[in-house]
């Protein structure tokens, strides 16, 4: 084929270009929508109730994701240090999905109930006072900072909108449920959520 | 010919950020290495913790210092390899400051734990609108000049800058896709594997065609520039190119290899991943290969010299990638440093190296001079850069290969040999040494600013006007 037809022509090589950069896309990503694995939930997972919603986002705000996945991969080690491997639809609820890139840190799919929660206050507030090799940031503020009710129950009513199968009720008692609880116990209620809704550690 | 005027500010605009950015990117990523090894330097201040900042620093370099440098670089090869002045002089300098806008905006945003959490793809949904239309601009900017040029051939080099400006859209429009709940949050219509697997083939191809098509237009025009020889094969150029964005595109699932991701899926990104060495050698071959007969000026010139090497880590770093994208290797290089040792690699040792290079090249005809005020300089900052990238890798390396080692030890008795906290316990020295390797390349990148400096403030003029056109390197020795 003489390539003098493409590189004398820029629209062509411009709808030549976006063809074969588009192929991978539609035979990746799309069927993961229409595959049971990747979009029914796993049994017992359901939404993330109001507080641990709220935690969620404060996790992700401050960039925990950076430093700890939430993703057990199917080996001898990882079972036995974090427990059974995650599947899919444990984490079909997870918008953005945290299962994270890096351990600087230990990974937390299935940290829920592990660590009492002063442990965790503690261990947010100053992670050298519990483990002093530790090269974890202090998240202290987190004390200072209260969850917008409100902000929780407009997000929750997106999060319906999406597709997520919240109630009438849970989103009508959101606001009461975590307006002026500060950040800390948001984001503890969220890390000893984790992992326990379909009590896949339990199965072990 | 003699009539054409080239247009030079919105490039040297470009350019002096290029120069800024780096600096303060690079500044940041050695403050969170310090941070990783001396955890009392987050100062418990919300901006100044590592998490918040991580971002930052990713962003700064890949979008800031990488994105100038490419605007830049893009705008100075179409206008002389098309003998077009930029179509829309305006919407370029447009793009200059919607640019900047956007560094500004994510370096305001990030510390302050605005976030959508998407590696590379972490800014809120209005600085993603406000990169949508600048990305159109360049788009229209850099296509409307291919359409006006005066030479039949389209060069090289901008085969690859329209493939990086047309996919970087599809991959940023595709992975932001979300409804937003408020001013600074917002929620992806993508959940679970699927987000994970958008993510990733975003993230794959924000390394593919950011950080690797688009530099390669880069090598294409300033290699055969600096080495005054032309492309050592034009046939090459034509198959790895094609080969190249359509493989890429591919790759993604092997950053979720032995994840909840199906493993069909896995194993496409593992066979894909692997046959993208072909190409991305293909590329390397045609940079090297035009030294053919000119080897001897790499003993005298450190401009090419930081060419050529930028050229062996790209080698080397897609080498290791298709490499670490076996499932049973990357069992044991995920999550650990060994994957931030690659990412440096690429991004330190070919990114940025093609780029001081570029720049070296570019900025004395930019401002009207003969050269850079001190090849000397030049030298310096090619060693100590290149010693604190093989610093920086060489401890990421032994750090990640050892955590991962330890992670999956396993007594006789059943039972695991490592606490978690003994791997980081054990890495810290790496740690400090990866320090020492990121001071040393901020260190060139800074010798490289004062030299720069020095050369724009000199009073030297070129023999040339370089807003006139030049020759223009063949587009093919065959």
């Amino acid at each position: 084929m003489n390539h003098d037809v493409i590189e004398k022509n820029t629209g062509l090589m411009g709808v030549l270009i976006a063809l074969v950069i588009s192929v991978a896309g539609f035979a990746e990503i799309v069927p993961l929508m229409y595959q049971a694995q990747t979009t029914q939930p796993s049994p017992g997972v359901e939404p993330f109730p109001a507080l641990q919603l709220a935690g969620r986002d404060v996790y992700v705000k401050e960039g925990c994701y950076n430093c700890h996945s939430q993703m057990i991969r199917p080996f001898v080690s990882e079972r036995l240090r974090y427990g059974p491997p995650t599947a899919a639809g444990e984490t079909v609820y997870e918008r953005p999905f945290q299962w994270g890139s890096k351990r600087t840190g230990p990974d937390l799919a299935r940290v829920g109930g592990r660590y009492t929660y002063e442990w965790h206050l503690a261990h947010l507030i100053n992670p050298r006072d519990l483990v002093p090799e530790s090269n974890m940031p202090g998240y202290p503020w987190l004390l200072d900072k209260t969850v917008d009710g409100e902000l929780v129950e407009r997000k929750m009513r997106t999060l319906k909108w999406l597709g997520d199968p919240y109630t009438q009720e849970q989103i009508d008692s959101a606001a009461q449920l975590t307006d002026g609880v500060s950040e800390m116990d948001a984001l503890i209620a969220y890390l000893q959520y984790l992992g326990l809704s379909n009590n896949a550690r339990g199965q072990q | 010919m003699s009539d054409i005027y080239y247009h030079e500010r919105v490039v040297r605009q470009f350019t002096l950020a290029t120069l800024l950015w780096g600096v303060v990117g690079m500044a940041v990523g050695v403050l969170l290495a310090a941070q990783m090894a001396w955890p009392a330097l987050n100062f418990d201040i919300p901006w100044l913790t590592f998490s918040r900042l991580r971002p930052l620093h990713t962003n700064a370099v890949i979008f800031a210092f990488g994105g100038s440098a490419l605007f830049a670089t893009s705008y100075y090869i179409v206008q002389r390899t098309c003998r077009a002045p930029l179509f829309a002089p305006a919407l370029a300098g447009f793009t200059f400051w919607g640019w900047q806008l956007v560094i500004v905006l994510a370096a305001i945003t990030l510390p302050l734990g605005m976030t959508q959490s998407k590696e590379y793809a972490e800014l809120i949904w209005p600085i993603d609108l406000l990169i949508t239309v600048v990305w159109v601009c360049y788009g229209v900017v850099f296509f409307g000049t291919l359409v006006k040029r005066k030479i039949p051939h389209i060069y090289v080099a901008n085969w690859f800058f329209a493939s990086f400006i047309i996919t970087v859209a599809i991959l940023h429009v595709v992975n932001n896709l979300a409804v937003p709940v408020s001013l600074t949050e917002s929620y992806p219509v993508f959940s679970g594997s699927v987000d994970a697997m958008t993510q990733w083939w975003y993230g794959h191809n924000a390394v593919g065609f950011f950080l690797t098509a688009a530099f390669l237009g880069m090598m294409y025009y300033f290699i055969p520039k600096q080495a005054n020889r032309p492309v050592y094969s034009y046939r090459l150029s034509v198959v790895h190119f094609w080969a190249l964005i359509s493989i890429y595109m591919w790759a993604g699932p092997h950053h979720l290899h032995y994840t909840a991701l199906p493993d069909w899926a896995q194993s496409l990104g593992m066979v894909f991943s692997l046959i993208l060495l072909a190409p991305s050698w293909g590329g390397m071959i045609n940079g090297m290969m035009t030294l053919s007969g000119a080897w001897h000026k790499l003993r005298t010139d450190p401009i090419l010299k930081f060419m050529i090497v930028s050229l062996s880590f790209y080698g080397m770093s897609t080498f290791e990638g298709p490499m670490m994208s076996i499932k049973t290797v990357n069992a044991l290089s995920h999550y650990t440093d060994w994957t931030i040792g690659h990412v440096h690699s690429g991004a330190l040792g070919w990114v940025a190296f093609i780029v001081f290079g570029s720049l070296y090249n570019l900025i004395p005809k930019l401002y009207g001079k003969q050269g850079m005020y001190s090849t000397d300089l030049i030298n310096l900052h090619f060693w100590v850069s290149t010693i604190g990238v093989v610093i920086y890798i060489a401890s990421m390396w032994i750090a990640g290969v050892m955590q991962g080692l330890m992670w999956r030890s396993v007594n006789d008795d059943g039972t695991l040999t490592y606490a978690f906290i003994e791997s980081i316990e054990a890495t810290y020295p790496y740690y400090v040494m990866r320090f020492g390797g990121g001071v040393l390349f901020l260190l060139g990148m800074c010798i490289m600013i004062y030299n720069v400096y020095k050369t724009i403030a000199s009073g030297e003029q070129a023999r040339v006007d370089s807003t006139q056109p030049q020759t223009v390197v063949p587009r093919g020795a065959v």
